[in-house]
């Protein structure tokens, strides 16, 4: 079963291969005897897991049910769940249980699927390589010694290790790209408003986005049905129809315009993925595509433009983990401002707390016009390149990523070094566009990763171009070996 | 020397919105501790603002009727600072982009002359919630209801120079907010508070003096007060050689004093950056417009048309428009009794002493427009008299029943049978036979007068009161002139 597509899953459910009961314990059990291996699931919510499944299996046999019925998913566990541990990989929530469900949940419940748990991550969703969780870092199931990539490593690594069909994820600065370009999977960051943000942890508001990580453009679009749409509860949502991404992806891409960003293929470019990134391109030419070389003149101005408002927006949205309310408190405080410091100081880790200090300095009087305002006139910079290219291009194609997984513990006391792993993601989130990544090759064993991105609004047409490649290669199809060789024990 | 007082207010006004201005939960005033608060006021991980548009109508609504530009495009921004009562640890306001811009704002003194005070702007924001420092053992106690509430904070220019202007300016807010209706003005529960910031130079110059802002008053009287203080204070510092410090001060009503809370060196970095999670507000001028075509009357037309449609003198006219629920209550009383100076009297006499002695709001009044009127009436329909009528009105303010009930119950009717007055008035001639002599011998037609007056205070006294006191006359007048 865990070696089907999504798609696959709900018609065997509908055929009446497998209930979702049986589907729900067949993962809730390779998550119990394979991920010790990676580390990729911070809770599991077995008896809740199998109680949706019950019930998704009640709305199976009356037919006519959400196509997500009855699938199993792991979430992030940075969307709130009413009654579940949401931790956002801190120790400063490790005992916070919402009283809500995010509004990317309350979808999900509504479509009938089955929530098996949450997943890890990097702590508030701050780093490349999921080692900054307080619940230990993810490994790679490609590499064991390897990162999964981050924030969202925890949903990659499931995923990758078939733990689960599909995971939700975020992406601030490439959090969903860069992991799923490390693990394999394809993985898309929608537009800016495309999906609600309520109840979804925040780390930099005006960059993070929900959205989907899978094993092909297929499932990524079935996942998106449930995710995209309006919600009045975010004020950032935007309100516009949402079509069935699943319904186009066929659809021709002859005569598609590809833009190639110079920037993209220079210096400090693995020249196995430049090579990857070539060759896809290559099949996008044989099914009609057209390649033209665009310049983003101001792509070298995303990371420190990035690394100002991201900290910025963080050190300000932290602020309520105060140990008043909920959350971690640290013992006998003796006064308010013990309080405040020993309970911050004691449950926010290093990376955290490295970007509040950033951001509030970054925001501090005589450094705000030098810092965050020049960094948004920076990011406007940014958004009117991407503007002026998609005038002449329908979508941007080049690497997700400057190089492969790395080691564990490799660039983990490097934070620069780190923050370069999403070169080319972060200019995306600036600009508030979709972008897509997708497996295009193998370097070392490893997974290589080519991103897609579209203009605004455009996933069902990045999720067609996608797809259109997966029709033609079969780099998504393939699995870690050493989850074939677990597989075979389960 | 003498000195020049520079006062700049900073008013905070609660608007009477049904609910918070970024969340769905109840503004209601003095429910149980924290049983207004939802996820979004508690600051829970993840959840988001959603901006009230009653808030935001409101807001508009203030800075058309001082004629204010309103920015059509404005933006709500982060205000960092730790503190419990403030969950997110930010308050969302308004800094560099506000709702309302400059504006003004005309007082009138009480010699009659009028001043002008520009407003600097008006701005939406939320309030924090409450910090309870009594009953929890040396710990503190967070009440999160208030956190949340919409307020609009009105900053004026430096343009008062004495406590009585800012008094003016204080009031003719008051009096503007309360007839827009966008707030419901109740001090006592601190829908208005108020930060002064006070300066002195020596008078004739022109560079401002150091400032200091004593904050959150919240009576016209307490302010007043501070101000007082403050000027004394500050003149006495600079008098024996001191300096004044740049300083946020506190006011203790109980003690009269004040003390300072914080100086510019320990004053917060608050960091303040546009708030991503609500987008800049863009407003259509037809949405302005259409504000303002249906904005209610406003203060200054509204005496207007007191002193036109009522014949109220200006200074009647004045203290019956200072707020909203005031010039309701008279004009529904004024309808109902039908008589404007009637019912003016009524109000700013009886009934305002009653309120006042009672200290209760004119809104949570005991006695209605309609039941007062009713009493009015039955001064006008002479079925009793204006003293009798006190005594009526004292009973209905003690609930004991309408007027007629207690007319009726009490036997306060007047007596306007001729033949019983008639008889009362013999009565009294022959009890009293030496002071109608007096009467009668009395030549100094002033003299004369008092004495008839004193007879008919005895027939009046007979008849408890009761009697008519013009037919009390007549007959009285016949009687003795026969």
């Amino acid at each position: 079963m865990h070696t089907q597509s999504i798609a696959e899953l709900a018609q065997g459910l509908r055929k009446g291969d497998y209930s979702s009961k049986e589907l729900t314990q067949h993962y809730l059990q390779r998550i119990e005897q394979l991920d010790g291996n990676y580390n990729s699931f911070i809770s599991v919510t077995a008896e809740q897991a199998l109680q949706q499944a019950a019930q998704a299996d009640l709305r199976l046999a009356k037919g006519d049910t959400p196509m997500l019925c009855g699938i199993p998913i792991a979430h992030k566990d940075i969307f709130c769940t009413q009654g579940t541990r949401t931790s956002c990989g801190s120790k400063m929530l490790d005992n916070f249980i919402p009283p809500y469900d995010a509004t990317v949940i309350k979808h999900f419940q509504q479509a009938g699927s089955v929530s098996l748990g949450k997943t890890n991550m990097d702590e508030f969703a701050m780093g490349s390589s999921n080692e900054s969780s307080f619940y230990g870092l993810v490994k790679n199931p490609w590499k064991m010694e390897c990162v999964p990539g981050g924030s969202s490593g925890g949903p990659a690594a499931a995923v990758a290790a078939q733990l689960a069909p599909a995971a939700t994820g975020t992406d601030t600065g490439g959090s969903i790209r860069q992991p799923a370009a490390l693990c394999g999977l394809t993985g898309l960051k929608p537009t800016y408003g495309r999906v609600s943000r309520y109840g979804m942890i925040a780390f930099a508001s005006s960059l993070d986005q929900g959205g989907p990580m899978g094993r092909s453009a297929q499932d990524a679009a079935l996942l998106l049905n449930v995710m995209a749409g309006f919600d009045p509860q975010d004020s950032t949502c935007i309100d516009k129809p949402v079509p069935d991404y699943s319904l186009t992806l066929n659809d021709s891409i002859e005569g598609l315009r590809i833009g190639l960003p110079k920037e993209y293929f220079g210096e400090g470019l693995d020249s196995d993925i430049q090579k990857a990134v070539e060759q896809a391109i290559k099949v996008y030419e044989t099914l009609g595509a057209s390649i033209k070389e665009i310049s983003l003149p101001h792509t070298e101005l995303a990371i420190p433009a990035y690394y100002v408002i991201a900290p910025a927006e963080a050190s300000a949205n932290l602020s309520r983990f105060d140990g008043v309310r909920y959350g971690y408190r640290c013992d006998n405080p003796q006064d308010l401002n013990d309080l405040y410091s020993r309970s911050r100081a004691e449950g926010f880790g290093d990376e955290v707390k490295r970007r509040i200090l950033i951001g509030a300095y970054a925001l501090s009087a005589g450094y705000y016009d030098a810092y965050y305002k020049k960094a948004q006139c920076i990011r406007r910079l940014i958004k009117n390149d991407f503007i002026s290219a998609f005038e002449q291009v329908d979508v941007i194609m080049g690497p997700t990523t400057p190089s492969p997984a790395f080691k564990l513990g490799e660039k983990s006391n490097d934070p620069v070094t780190m923050y370069l792993e999403d070169i080319y993601t972060i200019s995306v989130n600036l600009a508030g566009l979709p972008g897509l990544s997708i497996p295009a090759g193998l370097t070392e064993g490893k997974p290589i990763g080519l991103q897609l991105i579209g203009n605004y609004f455009e996933e069902a047409k990045l999720l067609n171009i996608a797809h259109r490649y997966q029709q033609e290669s079969d780099w998504h199809q393939q699995t870690p070996p050493a989850a074939h060789k677990q597989n075979s024990e389960v | 020397m003498e000195w020049e007082t520079v006062i700049g207010l900073e008013v905070h006004v609660q608007l009477a919105t049904q609910s918070k201005i970024f969340s769905g939960s109840s503004t209601r005033f003095g429910a149980a501790p924290n049983t207004q608060a939802c996820a979004v006021d508690l600051a829970m991980p993840g959840t988001l603002p959603v901006l009230n548009e009653q808030a935001l109508r409101y807001a508009i609504m203030f800075g058309l009727a001082i004629d204010a530009d309103i920015n059509q495009r404005s933006v709500f921004d982060r205000k960092n600072y730790f503190y419990p009562d403030l969950p997110k640890g930010y308050q969302t306001t308004q800094l560099d982009e506000p709702i309302v811009g400059p504006g003004l704002i005309e007082v009138q003194l009480d010699d009659g002359s009028c001043k002008q005070i520009r407003i600097h702007h008006a701005h939406l924001e939320e309030d924090a919630g409450k910090s309870l420092h009594e009953d929890f053992h040396g710990m503190s106690g967070i009440d999160l209801n208030r956190a949340g509430t919409p307020l609009i904070e009105i900053v004026s220019e430096p343009d008062m120079r004495t406590s009585e202007e800012a008094i003016a300016f204080a009031k003719k807010l008051h009096s503007i907010v309360t007839c827009l209706g966008i707030s419901d003005g109740d001090m006592s529960q601190g829908s208005m508070r108020f930060d002064v910031n006070i300066s002195v130079r020596p008078k004739g110059t022109e560079e401002l003096g150091t400032r200091t802002e004593t904050k959150n008053l919240n009576s016209f009287r307490f302010m007043e007060r501070a101000i007082k203080l403050e000027v004394e204070r500050q003149i006495d510092l600079i008098e024996d050689g001191g300096s004044i410090a740049q300083e946020t001060r506190l006011y203790d009503s109980d003690k009269n004093i004040s003390r300072s809370m914080r100086s510019k060196e320990e004053a917060n970095d608050y960091r303040y950056f546009p708030c991503p999670d609500l987008l800049p507000i863009s407003i259509d001028a037809s949405y302005i417009n259409e504000l303002r075509e249906n904005l209610p009357e406003l203060p200054e037309a509204k005496k207007a048309r007191f002193v036109s449609s009522y014949a109220l003198s200006a200074y009647d006219a004045n203290m019956l428009t200072a707020d909203r629920a005031t010039a309701d209550y008279f004009e529904a009383l004024s309808q109902a009794c039908g008589d404007a100076k009637l019912a003016a009297n009524w109000l700013m006499g009886e009934l305002s002493a009653s309120l006042n002695n009672h200290d209760i709001n004119i809104e949570h009044c005991p006695i209605s427009a309609k039941q007062l009127a009713e009493l009015i009436s039955r001064i006008k329909d002479n079925t009793i008299s204006g003293k009798i009528a006190k005594q009526v009105f004292e009973a209905m303010w003690n609930g004991e029943g309408s007027a007629d009930t207690i007319i009726e119950a009490k036997g306060l009717k007047q007596v306007s049978d001729s033949g019983a007055i008639e008889a009362m008035v013999e009565e009294v001639l022959s009890a009293n036979q030496a002071m109608v002599d007096d009467y009668l011998g009395e030549e100094v037609e002033k003299k004369r007068k008092k004495k008839f007056n004193a007879l008919v205070g005895r027939v009046m006294q007979a008849s408890k009161g009761k009697a008519n006191p013009s037919q009390v006359n007549q007959i009285l007048q016949k009687k003795l002139d026969s």
